[in-house]
């Protein structure tokens, strides 16, 4: 390589400067311009994902459907969280913090299979381009969720190569799923037993385990609503004694795991930055570890929750109710355990730090509301309205998006070896927290009220709570810009940052920013548990 | 560890030996082989959903299929997994030859395979039992007071065409792999040391294999005797 | 814009009343916990705050108690909240025995409705104050969700199939239903309203209706002209199970299993006879797939139902004309 070339010049070679143009980077197998590439695509398609929602908010402004026509709105909420859930959520924070850290954590040069990773970017484009295509042509028009017989009979929009794009991008996740197992039981550095593991890795260890386990069942059930109707064949046709609503069991069979895919990782950054930013151990490492665990085997048994007013019998009801409460369990105590880490912690108001917190308070609501939707006497009433979608964005937005930006103040440093401007991104924080409850919580009311969800227009009572979810979600994109601004204006113009600004405990921190290709100079071997602040200060005090 | 100049040949630049770059391999190709489970269980639980609301049709639509070629088709894909396993044990042996020939032979099993399959396919296609508008099947009064109708029957070979093209689909992956890996072989690629890919598509073709062990007789044996 | 700005749904039903109850204790408890964790995080976030560039935190010890405390007392309230939830739900889904019962189709995008005595309605369904009422729903098409936010009462209505749901309005006036399963492009224009009137408005609307046959009666006419009373009655010589008296009853099949006589397995055993058959009884009945409308099945339904339940075999004799029409089709 050209790098032993340069090594004694007074810049350092790291990843981003070892080689240059366009091919070096569509041809990489460095785990870290692959995390990049991720990056781009996926902010891309956050910025489309957002555009949608802005045009759904500016409908529902008014209560009569005055901006766009209905199929035309049916198309945008169906894009909206095609593109959020499949392009932007669920790849957010494996595909790019974790592809881009969980060597470095464990200590490895590269993921297992690095072929692999940059095959699952590709992948990830070809089956967003599929998507894009069909929005380009129209668009499809059932919701994410392509209910049968809706999707495969009556819908006259793209649904086959929405659904395509869908399967494709599964396989991407699959991919990245399948290369984080596998590293993290192959590859770790010596000494490092799955107990010193940062939290961060555990996270994204129950991720992979449900994106392996789930996609498949989901990428099967939309190849079948894809094939019938194509080849008009009916599998859940109840006219040829098909039944709709087997649909629905394999759809959600994935696709409730799939919202802890989205949440999980967002746990494990959490985990990260309470302990960075109070330089403390966490407490009660093992539970807050096997709770990941736990989310990810529960999250597989609650998908008839999704069913409880769909004709499913009264028992099973009953059944999935009482296993979508256990779930909160793990939840709740990842969620003490972290307020617990914060006592008598040494804590700084970092802006990573700010999400942190905003985080906890955003995920306590959104938690809670689950709580309540599974409880089934009350799910009746909201099943399907407003409350079912501010209660999932709260999760979601409020959770996942907020995670992983917290994650990527955090770790923006060491990924391109410059500060950001710590006034704005404070700024940034507070209106993002500010304007996401103003735009998501008068949904729960209105959904309380009786709004059903994925309504073009709506009765004039509803409108108030419209008018300030709408207002809300104004602040909320101020929020969303200001990040993309001072990230780019940093890349250039940025303090360099030094290998570890923040003063944090973790092998990233320990080797320079940008790191080098192959991240360590030699094979870090592991002595000490996960944030251990005491003896890294004593070693620096020595 | 070892420098850059000293590292073996085929060992990857970020796997410390080649145990850890094998046993990467192997439990990468595991992990792969359990979404396949996921992805053909998905097929199978529609399979038990609707075979147990229409077991008369599905009964009928199976004694459509013929029997002895099917009976063939897994005798031939037992043998291409012995061929398989044959070619992996010349691999742990280091015989570059013979892991060729082995590979040779489990391509040509598998190729017969899917010749039966597609003279299977266009006697289905002939006697119009391809789903689609141009089904047909008879179904007799008999059949009809018993409550089947051709939808039911249609939805056995929706089942048909969607699990056994599915396997098909697989098969001819398969066979595209193992047709690279002959010229590798032939090349000199694999070592006594260095034979994962060998192994993992061992592990694969085994999987299909077993697929099929289960299509069998859900599609062609289940429900003949009516 | 400001008024019509409620913060709370209306209430007609005693349902209505059991579910907010739930709401607010429930938002009690979720008040609690989060104002407990922000006030905590808040609190440690100033009162531990860095006070020089070299601090670190205190190295604490993990508490297995507190571990077990903190997930045991979330555990128990949520298990507390899903006995009280299971209990609203199997009591809204458990349609009462003396419930009088009206048929609703979902089709993109209106809802069809029709009464007992045979009066049809399209987006609106007149009832009576102080009735129970079980609605039993189907589609045409694509899934629906019967949904009226002032009765808390939602259930999805499913093609190919019957689901139910009840309610007793206890309080008149017009309420909004909503579909609430999203179903094509004018999901958000299926609306209707339930119009809660006294008993006595109630039966001066019905009959003010155009006169019609009733349910029962169409259905026994039906009964005829698909001679099913050649087998199905008590005096035929073929042998049939005769239906008098086994709705809601437990029949036994011929594989040994059994199921309740309700208007799913009616419906069944029209379309798909021989799915479920009754044991002692060959499979001789021929398909009906295809014969019977949507309509003319609630009606053979109610017909069967009416056999049990003994309300009169032949009541509304003045019906007039014809009612196998279709509508809107």
């Amino acid at each position: 390589m050209s790098a032993e070339a340069t090594t004694n010049l007074p810049r350092r070679v790291n990843y981003l400067n070892v080689d240059h143009g366009v091919k070096s980077w569509l041809l990489t197998k460095d785990h870290k311009r692959i995390a990049i590439l991720y990056l781009v695509s996926i902010s891309f398609f956050f910025a489309i994902g957002g555009l949608m929602a802005s045009l759904i908010r500016l409908e529902l402004a008014t209560p009569a459907g005055d901006l766009v026509q209905a199929d035309v709105y049916n198309r945008l909420f169906t894009a909206h969280g095609v593109i959020m859930i499949f392009l932007f959520l669920i790849p957010s924070i494996p595909a790019v913090l974790g592809n881009f850290l969980i060597p470095i954590m464990i200590g490895a040069k590269d993921l297992a299979f690095p072929k692999l990773n940059l095959a699952s970017w590709y992948v990830y484009n070809l089956g967003a381009a599929l998507m894009m295509w069909a929005l380009l042509r129209g668009g499809a028009d059932t919701g994410w969720t392509f209910y049968t017989p809706y999707s495969s009979m009556y819908a006259n929009s793209e649904v086959i190569l929405t659904a395509l794009g869908a399967f494709i991008v599964g396989f991407s996740s699959i991919m990245t799923g399948l290369n984080f197992i596998v590293t993290i039981h192959r590859m770790r550095a010596p000494g490092l037993t799955w107990f010193r593991l940062p939290l961060f890795v555990w996270a994204h260890y129950a991720t992979s385990l449900i994106q392996v386990l789930g996609t498949p069942v989901v990428a099967i059930a939309i190849l079948l609503v894809a094939a019938e109707r194509l080849l008009h064949i009916g599998i859940f046709d109840p006219a040829v004694g098909g039944d709709p609503v087997l649909f629905q069991h394999l759809f959600w069979f994935y696709s409730h795991p799939a919202v802890y895919i989205m949440i999980l990782p967002s746990m494990g950054v959490m985990s990260e930055l309470v302990t960075a930013f109070s330089r403390k151990r966490i407490f009660g490492y093992r539970f807050v570890a096997f709770s990941s665990l736990a989310i990810a085997v529960l999250g597989f048994l609650v998908w008839g929750h999704h069913l409880f007013v769909s004709s499913q019998s009264i028992l099973a009801g009953v059944i999935f109710s009482v296993l979508t409460m256990l779930v909160a369990v793990p939840s709740a105590v990842k969620v003490f355990n972290w307020t617990a880490t914060l006592y008598k912690g040494s804590i700084s108001w970092e802006t990573p730090m700010l999400y942190a917190i905003g985080y906890v308070g955003l995920f306590v609501i959104g938690g809670l509301t689950g709580t309540m939707l599974a409880t089934l006497g009350f799910d009746i009433h909201v099943h399907d309205t407003y409350f079912v979608v501010a209660h999932f964005h709260y999760i979601m937005v409020g959770g996942a998006v907020m995670g992983y930006l917290g994650g990527l103040h955090f770790w923006w440093p060491k990924i391109t070896g410059r500060l950001y401007p710590a006034f704005w991104s404070k700024i940034s924080a507070l209106l993002i927290f500010v304007g996401f409850n103003l735009t998501f919580f008068p949904q729960f009311v209105v959904g309380y009220l009786g709004m059903p969800r994925r309504y073009h227009a709506y009765p004039e009572e509803f409108q108030v709570l419209n008018v300030l979810s709408s207002a809300g979600a104004t602040v909320l994109a101020v929020g969303y810009i200001l990040p993309t601004i001072y990230f780019i204006w940093s890349m250039r113009y940025g303090e360099r940052a030094g290998a570890n600004p923040w003063g944090a405990y973790g092998l990233e921190w320990q080797i320079p920013s940008p790191p080098p290709t192959h991240n360590f100079e030699e094979k870090p071997v592991v002595t000490t548990e996960a944030y251990d602040y005491y003896t890294l200060k004593e070693k620096r005090v020595a | 560890m070892q420098a850059e100049s000293s590292r073996a040949w085929g060992l990857a630049h970020h796997f410390d030996n080649f145990e850890q770059q094998r046993e990467a391999s192997y439990l990468g190709m595991w992990v792969f082989l359990v979404t396949e489970i996921m992805f053909f269980g998905g097929l199978f639980t529609a399979y038990v959903v609707y075979r147990s609301a229409n077991a008369r049709a599905f009964a009928l639509g199976s004694k459509e299929l013929d029997i002895t070629l099917g009976a063939f088709n897994t005798a031939v894909l037992i043998g291409s997994s012995l061929t398989m396993a044959l070619a992996v044990w010349a691999a742990q042996q280091g015989k570059r030859k013979q892991i060729a020939l082995f590979l040779v032979l489990t391509i040509l099993l598998g190729g017969v395979f899917l010749g039966v399959k597609v003279v299977e396919y266009r006697a289905k296609i002939d006697h119009h039992l391809l789903p689609g508008p141009d089904f047909h099947f008879p179904v007799t009064e008999v059949d009809e007071i018993l409550g089947v109708q051709e939808g039911n029957v249609e939805m056995f070979f929706n089942l048909y065409f969607a699990m056994t093209g599915l396997h098909a689909l697989h098969m001819i992956i398969g066979i595209g792999v193992l047709l690279v890996m002959v010229v590798l072989a032939l090349r000199g690629s694999f070592s006594r040391k260095n034979h994962n890919l060998v192994e993992c598509m061992g592990l694969y073709w085994h999987f299909v294999d077993i697929v099929w062990i289960f299509l069998f007789p859900l599609l062609y044996l289940l429900g003949r005797n009516i | 814009m400001w008024k019509n700005f409620p913060l709370f749904p209306d209430k007609a039903t005693e349902l209505a009343g059991e579910v907010d109850q739930l709401t607010f204790v429930f938002l009690a408890i979720a008040l609690f916990f989060s104002l407990l964790v922000a006030t905590l995080v808040v609190y440690f976030a100033i009162r531990y705050r860095r006070r020089s560039e070299g601090q670190i935190g205190e190295v604490e010890e993990t508490g297995i108690w507190l571990e077990i405390v903190w997930s045991a007392i979330p555990l128990v309230i949520l298990l507390g909240m899903f006995f009280w939830g299971a209990k609203i739900y199997i009591k809204a889904y458990r349609p009462p025995s003396d419930a009088v019962e009206y048929f609703v189709t979902g089709k993109q995008w209106m809802w069809k409705f029709q009464h007992p005595e045979g009066n049809r309605e399209i987006n609106h369904l007149h009832v009576p104050v102080g009735q129970r009422i079980r609605l039993t729903m189907t589609s045409e098409d694509v899934i629906h969700s019967f949904f009226v936010p002032a009765f808390r009462v939602k259930a999805d209505v499913l093609p190919g199939r019957y689901t139910s749901i009840w309610f007793e309005a206890n309080k008149t006036g017009t309420f909004t239903l909503f579909c609430a399963e999203f179903c094509g492009a004018e999901h958000s224009q299926m609306l209707g309203s339930i119009i809660v009137m006294e008993p006595q408005d109630y039966e001066q609307w019905l009959a003010q209706g155009q006169p019609e046959k009733g349910v029962i009666s169409s259905g026994e006419a039906l009964f005829s002209k698909y001679v099913c009373n050649t087998c199905h009655y008590p005096d035929s010589a073929a042998r049939a199970p005769i239906l008098h008296g086994i709705w809601g009853e437990e029949v036994v099949l011929g594989d040994g299993e059994s199921v309740v006589v309700d208007a799913n397995y009616v419906r069944e055993s029209i379309l798909e006879p021989t799915a479920k058959l009754v044991k002692g009884y060959q499979p001789l009945m021929p398909t009906y797939q295809g014969q019977v409308s949507e309509e003319e099945l609630v009606q053979l339904i109610s017909y069967v139902r009416s056999l049990t339940s003994g309300t009169a075999e032949s009541q509304d004799s003045t019906a007039v004309g014809d009612s196998n029409e279709s509508e809107g089709q």
